[in-house]
């Protein structure tokens, strides 16, 4: 199977190897590698080939960094891929019962894919959102603060086609559930009270 | 004759001098209590978007970030030149965030010795947003609420080491994050701030972002290099240190994302007001991220040497089932030894303190077990984690922790002879300072913390596993092997298979 980048990715890919020295053009490959699959959906073969002859790097070298990083799918997935993390602070805050939901609200095994190609799912190391524990990632966004029943409603809800909030629903961001404790006046602006000095 | 003088009234004091002490150990200041910091004081006005809430805005738009001082007068800052933003960051007190400690002001220096502007050629600062320790959730809320903090860092700490660009390393699942980010960083262009002529200073700047794949180990900072230069993220020995060479073979200098974002408000406040919070060699503010069993988790920024009850308590609603329910905490990060109840009652979150319990501060992520969470289930899920993400080079890391996790499988259902508790501390032994990186120690740590804090408890798995299974009078040998299990085809048969720690396996 042939890829290309198309003419806009082309752009951005040019744009993104002017970030890094001339004399280490092959710097660029994670971000190509991931620019590739985005638009071919997994990092084919194709996909890595490609970016080797762009960067005049021997295809072997670009396998290589394909095959070390995980977010690398050298896989087609899902439309919905989605990440659970299980690691302990999300253990903790049971994780566990919100894995097992999805897995049998899917009726799927881990690193494994829906027939209807629609949702596919994975066990992951700590997403670093701990505080809003449990939490999973579907695609490039976090859904925090999950319990089993609310995890599977987002399911139901992206299988619909329905919008689903990204985040946390239960609070803003990272302050305590019944609200932020600290920070409630007014944002102090610094320039008050730098020195005299500067 | 040993006298005690009345600062040594408090309950806390008292204990902590009876404690074994090591020779860098802080005398306690008389009398003073840490913790109750004012929001006057606090670096990121912006954690709970504050801020943006007032004025409307989404968190990376240059203009309210103004109104609350952040790249005010950084001209002036960069006028002053290397030496006074370096000696500003000493006086300071300021210690790496990333988890080591290291003084900040002294690690940027290195990158001037005598002669530096000798060798001509670019220079890097190198920006590590690789969050990936479980229990670490700071640095996501730096570069999504508060991301000019962290340019303007990174303008900042580049002036004091001569850099000529910044790359920030991004961790790639951190999508949403990285992209307000670089809305940032091109807001801080099109004014002017970064560039060949940064912030009109005559200085010449650039930042970059750099998105990594999902790899922990790149968390580390020679790892970290080899995967900017378009590598597999596998740590190099030192030396040569990347002070010396690091990224594209030229001096270069990896740091946390908050101890960059905190040194534009250290250098307009003064080094004296930062040094001013904390015991003295532990001082400043610090982000907390307190998860696990607690009422309501929460990040927040505290002083430090605040007491760990009083942030668990003020901050987070308490443990679920109040204090006395709480069972062991892992203070910071899940790389630092596990401490039981007994010692957090009275324990000061500071690098030194926890250094002499027998732990770290570490990125001062505070993972709460309570007593109906299994600390057991916890430490396997931790290994199997390292076991994981180790990145395979080199032999003690890769073969230690894959043992090691399989030995915690059987250690959590009770599967296992009460002498492998101890062989398997004895490999931790010989897998930490063996590594090429610290990644080693990592894993080491939490069980060696495991068994330090909770071998009572292991022993009590095993005899209970016996028990259950008939096998007090013997009947299984080492590695949980049963009298019946034998190998067929390369498949165990007649013989329990320990459960894993993931689902699916």
């Amino acid at each position: 199977m042939k890829f290309e980048f198309t003419p806009e990715n082309k752009e951005l890919a040019m744009e993104i190897v002017k970030r890094y020295p001339p004399q280490y053009k092959k710097s660029a490959v994670m971000p190509l590698l991931d620019l590739g699959q985005r638009q071919a959906g997994f990092t084919s073969i194709a996909v890595m080939n490609h970016v080797a002859e762009l960067l005049d790097m021997p295809a072997m070298r670009v396998y290589e960094v394909a095959s070390f990083y995980t977010m690398y799918h050298r896989e087609p997935v899902g439309k919905y891929h989605i990440q659970i993390c299980t690691t302990t602070p999300c253990q903790l805050c049971n994780s566990d019962s919100v894995i097992e939901a999805i897995m049998k609200h899917l009726n799927l095994q881990p690193n494994q894919t829906t027939p209807d190609g629609l949702f596919s799912l994975e066990e992951v190391e700590c997403l670093g959102a701990c505080v809003n524990a449990p939490m999973m990632q579907i695609n490039d966004d976090y859904y925090e603060d999950l319990t089993a029943e609310s995890a599977v409603e987002i399911l139901e809800a992206l299988k619909s086609g329905k919008d689903v909030p990204v985040g946390t629903t239960k609070r803003e961001s990272c302050e305590p559930f019944s609200g932020p404790k600290v920070l409630v006046g007014e944002p102090l602006d610094v320039s008050t009270l730098t020195r005299s000095d500067l | 004759m040993l006298k005690f003088s009345p600062r040594h009234t408090s309950g806390w004091t008292r204990r902590a001098a009876m404690r074994a002490r090591s020779f860098a150990t802080v005398d306690d200041t008389p009398n003073r209590v840490y913790g109750g910091l004012a929001d006057q004081d606090r670096i990121f006005q912006n954690l709970y978007l504050g801020n943006s809430k007032k004025h409307g805005t989404p968190s990376y738009d240059l203009k309210t970030a103004m109104k609350i001082g952040d790249w005010y007068k950084t001209k002036e800052i960069l006028l002053k030149g290397d030496t006074w933003i370096i000696d500003e960051i000493k006086a300071s007190g300021l210690r790496g965030r990333g988890g080591a400690g290291f003084p900040s002001g002294l690690k940027w220096s290195f990158m001037n010795p005598p002669g530096w502007n000798k060798n001509v050629g670019p220079r890097y600062l190198v920006v590590n947003a690789d969050e990936g320790e479980p229990g670490t959730c700071k640095d996501r809320e730096i570069m999504r609420k508060e991301p000019h903090k962290l340019v303007e860092g990174c303008l900042v700490a580049g002036r004091a080491m001569n850099a000529t660009a910044a790359y920030i390393y991004i961790r790639g699942e951190f999508y949403n994050e990285a992209v307000i980010l670089q809305n940032a960083i091109n807001q801080a262009y099109e004014a002017g701030f970064l560039g060949p002529d940064a912030c009109g200073s005559g200085f010449s700047f650039d930042v970059y972002i750099h998105r990594g794949m999902g790899a922990y180990v790149c968390g580390e900072e020679t790892a970290l290099i080899e995967s900017l230069e378009g590598k597999a993220g596998k740590p190099r020995l030192k030396p040569p240190f990347p002070a010396g060479v690091g990224l594209f073979g030229r001096p270069s200098t990896v740091t946390n994302v908050e101890t960059v974002a905190v040194a534009p408000t250290i250098c307009r406040r003064g080094g004296k007001w930062f040094s001013s919070f904390g015991r003295e060699r532990n001082s400043g503010t610090k982000l907390f991220c307190i998860s696990g069993n607690v009422n309501e988790p929460c990040t927040v920024e505290e002083e430090m040497s605040i007491s760990m009850k009083e942030l668990i308590d003020k901050h987070c609603g308490g443990v679920k089932g109040g204090w006395d329910n709480l069972l062991a905490v892992i203070p910071g990060g899940s790389s630092t030894p596990i401490l039981k109840k007994e010692t957090c009652d009275d324990i000061l979150m500071d690098y030194d303190a926890l250094r002499d319990a027998g732990s770290g501060l570490g990125t001062a992520a505070v993972i709460v077990f309570n007593k109906q969470a299994d600390v057991l289930r916890g430490i396997q899920r931790l290994l199997a984690f390292y076991k994981h993400e180790s990145c395979g080079q080199c032999t003690p890391c890769r073969e230690g922790s894959t043992y090691l996790s399989k030995m915690m499988d059987r250690f959590y259902v009770g599967q296992a002879q009460e002498k492998e508790i101890d062989k398997a501390l004895e490999l931790t032994k010989k897998v930490e300072g063996h590594s090429i990186c610290a990644m080693g120690e990592a894993f080491s740590w939490p069980y060696q913390g495991l068994v330090k804090n909770f071998k009572p408890l292991m022993i009590e798995r095993i005899r209970e596993y016996k028990r259950q299974n008939g096998l007090e009078d013997g009947g299984m040998q080492y590695g949980g092997w049963h009298d019946s299990g034998r190998v067929k085809d390369g498949e165990v048969v007649n013989n329990p298979m320990p459960k894993e720690a993931f689902h699916g396996h």
